[in-house]
């Protein structure tokens, strides 16, 4: 934001949104009278992802984070708005064959390393898959080859090919699903949530793995978590979601050392301290409100320290990376 | 070895549990020993599979076969209860001893109202008559932070949402008045600020009735914010066990090292991680010697024959032989390349 790209960014969203039909069935609506219902799971979010960077998505359970990332990478069509990646539309049907070769480079790797691999399949075939499906490398030696490589980048080895997944710890799975995403020549990888189920050690060992493959193949990746503090060892730069929407987005660096909306304020406050500073924290009011109806206005006048009136009508837009009438009117120094 | 002259609420003594399976006897907790002192909040922290739910089924007498209290004692203000029969042992639970669970849909029945599960734990553990029960059961919810508790008393669990869910879990577990509450991973299913919530409501209300706490968690931060002392499990034992400060700031243990350092922070530069080599061990694969030995930077000879007890440096109380030798030697060991914490 701060200088003009001088490419156009690898990933574009703009104005996504995601709607789901939450309606109970017709035979009931017509008997209890009740109307349809509908939840904005992901209302309006744009970002851009610059090459070889690593964009966060952080929010608490139900900020439409996965949603995001699963029309991103098209698991999902979304109900309004473009994703764009690498100048190819992967909404637009004229472009069809593009986006095809497209996909090989984009790839995901799962919070559940357990779910994620087929539990029939040797790592072998695990892996072989992508590589088979895109006719990366030709003959059955040079596949083997290939993915004993592919082994012994992410820390396990050569002959581990002919296990089965479940022979294999959560944090060695998580690495199989690194593997595989990189059997592809993948350029862009979108982590839902990757260390969440793992220990910390093992969230350490996955975390620099993550890191160390970036730098070595300048890897882009989208990276999805609730964590603050692995967000903030991850990410370039971040965007807090609250209810579908971003409420700041930032530097990495910026949103940590100079946090700007009251909603990130609020959550940074909340993070157990591990550094036993002693600061005393700013008593956290209420939950997140049920999506189906959210607040009217901006959705998190409700538990805001600064609400006015003016928040409880209007929805606040993105200016200068945070949706906040309090901070665009300059009255966020007052908290 | 403990300064403080009182009968801690709570000690346990080289409690060991077993597993006993076509594949052998495996250990779950081997000669696990500390104290929980009144008012005080003690910390068990750990990685999956290194025993710290299990110490709390085994304190509350849940071991079910074939798993089995084989060694050690429980003693709870000066009674010993491990080997209470089970209908003693169901007084102790819930009157004595409280419990708050890790997902709080699962303590509360979903067929009754709140009211009526607070109520009938309250005359369960009490001579109360139903009119003062439901009194002293709306005053619990009061306390623990429902709003409107005269109106909310009625509603069904899945009325709540999960915060304060997990504020009624906690009322049920103080509806006896007990001295000593475990509570596992109390705050994991939650969102963060929510955490934060009930971490406050933990700490307030230690203090406010001087009830000692039990928190498993595998949290770090948690700890740091809630608790007095921790102890750190590996593989089924102590490895380090003091007050929470010390060990937070400066762990001696390697392994306690190795688990600070590893931890993400929101302080200071965003630097590489520190990464301790392998897994936990499975616990049909605990390595003879010091269980951690297989992953140890500062391995040596003694650390593969002889199982480390628990001693006192300082304060605390660390298994490792490298703070049990004559001080030169000490010394001298802490020239070795440190894992940075």
């Amino acid at each position: 934001m701060s200088q003009p790209p001088a490419e156009p960014p690898f990933v574009e969203v703009r104005d996504l949104r995601r709607i789901f039909d939450v309606s109970k069935p017709w035979l009931n609506r017509m008997l209890e009278n009740a109307p349809r219902q509908y939840l904005r799971a992901v209302d309006g979010v744009s970002f851009d992802i610059r090459k070889g960077e690593t964009f966060a998505l952080v929010g608490e359970s139900g900020s439409g984070k996965s949603t995001v990332a699963r029309m991103v990478v098209g698991l999902l069509p979304p109900s309004d708005g473009t994703v764009t990646i690498a100048g190819v539309s992967m909404n637009d049907v004229a472009v069809a064959q593009e986006r095809q070769r497209l996909r090989r480079r984009i790839q995901m790797i799962f919070q559940d390393p357990y779910a994620s691999l087929n539990p029939r399949w040797r790592v072998g075939r695990i892996i072989a898959e992508p590589i088979r499906a895109f006719d990366i490398v030709a003959g059955e030696a040079a596949i083997e080859a290939r993915v004993g490589e592919l082994l012994t980048l992410v820390g396990l080895h050569a002959d581990d090919r002919i296990k089965f997944p479940h022979e294999f710890s959560g944090g060695q799975r998580q690495r199989i699903a690194i593997a595989r995403a990189l059997a592809s020549n993948a350029e862009f990888i979108v982590c839902d949530e990757p260390t969440s189920a793992l220990d910390v050690s093992v969230q350490a060992q996955i975390l620099n793995l993550m890191r160390d493959l970036q730098e070595q193949f300048g890897l882009t990746y989208l990276f999805i978590s609730h964590n603050l503090a692995v967000v903030r060892h991850m990410a370039t730069r971040i965007g807090v979601m609250y209810l579908g929407r971003f409420v700041e987005v930032s530097e990495s660096r910026q949103l940590f050392s100079n946090p700007r909306h009251p909603y990130t304020r609020m959550l940074l406050d909340a993070v157990p301290d591990l550094a036993m500073t002693g600061k005393s924290r700013e008593g956290v009011k209420g939950e997140i409100p049920n999506p189906i109806s959210p607040p009217a206005g901006c959705t998190f006048h409700p538990r805001c320290p600064l609400v006015f009136d003016r928040c409880r009508v209007e929805p606040p837009p993105v200016i200068d990376g945070v949706a906040c009438h309090a901070v665009n009117q300059g009255r966020e120094a007052a908290a | 070895m403990q300064s403080e002259a009182a009968i801690p609420v709570l000690s346990v003594r080289d409690l060991t549990v077993e597993f006993v399976t076509r594949r052998g006897t495996l250990r779950a907790l081997d000669r696990v020993s500390f104290d929980v002192a009144r008012g005080e909040v003690l910390g068990v922290v750990g990685e999956s599979g290194a025993g710290k739910s299990v110490t709390g089924s085994a304190i509350i007498g849940l071991i079910d076969p074939p798993g089995r209290i084989a060694g050690g004692e429980v003693v709870l203000s000066g009674e010993r209860i491990d080997n209470l029969p089970d209908e003693a042992m169901r007084k102790v639970r819930g009157r004595r001893i409280g419990m708050i669970f890790q997902d709080p849909l699962t303590s509360l029945n979903p067929l009754y109202r709140i009211s009526e599960q607070l109520i009938e734990t309250i005359r369960v553990h009490t001579d109360l008559s139903a009119a003062q029960a439901r009194a002293r059961a709306i005053a619990l919810l009061d306390e623990v932070g429902i709003p409107a508790p005269e109106r909310r008393i009625d509603s069904y669990p899945h009325e709540f949402s999960g915060g304060m869910r997990q504020r009624v879990v906690i009322a049920l577990a103080l509806c006896a008045e007990p001295d000593f509450i475990i509570a596992d991973e109390p705050t994991t299913a939650l969102d963060v600020s929510v955490q934060a919530q009930i971490i406050a409501l933990i700490k307030r209300l230690c203090k406010e009735r001087g009830t000692s706490v039990m928190l498993v968690t595998h949290d770090m931060g948690v700890i740091a914010e809630t608790a007095d002392r921790v102890a750190v499990m590996y593989a089924g034992r102590v490895a380090e066990i003091g007050p929470v400060r010390d060990v937070v700031k400066a762990p001696l243990h390697p392994y306690a090292k190795g688990l600070m350092g590893a931890i993400p922070s929101l302080e200071g530069e965003a630097k590489r991680l520190v990464q301790i080599p392998g897994t936990m061990p499975r616990l049909s694969a605990i390595p003879p010697g010091c269980a951690f030995n297989p992953r140890c930077a500062q391995v040596f000879a003694r650390c593969h024959v002889e199982q480390p007890e628990l001693i006192a440096v300082g304060d605390r109380r660390v298994a490792c032989h490298l703070y049990d030798m004559p001080q030169s030697l000490h010394d001298a060991s802490h020239g070795k390349p440190e894992i940075a914490a």
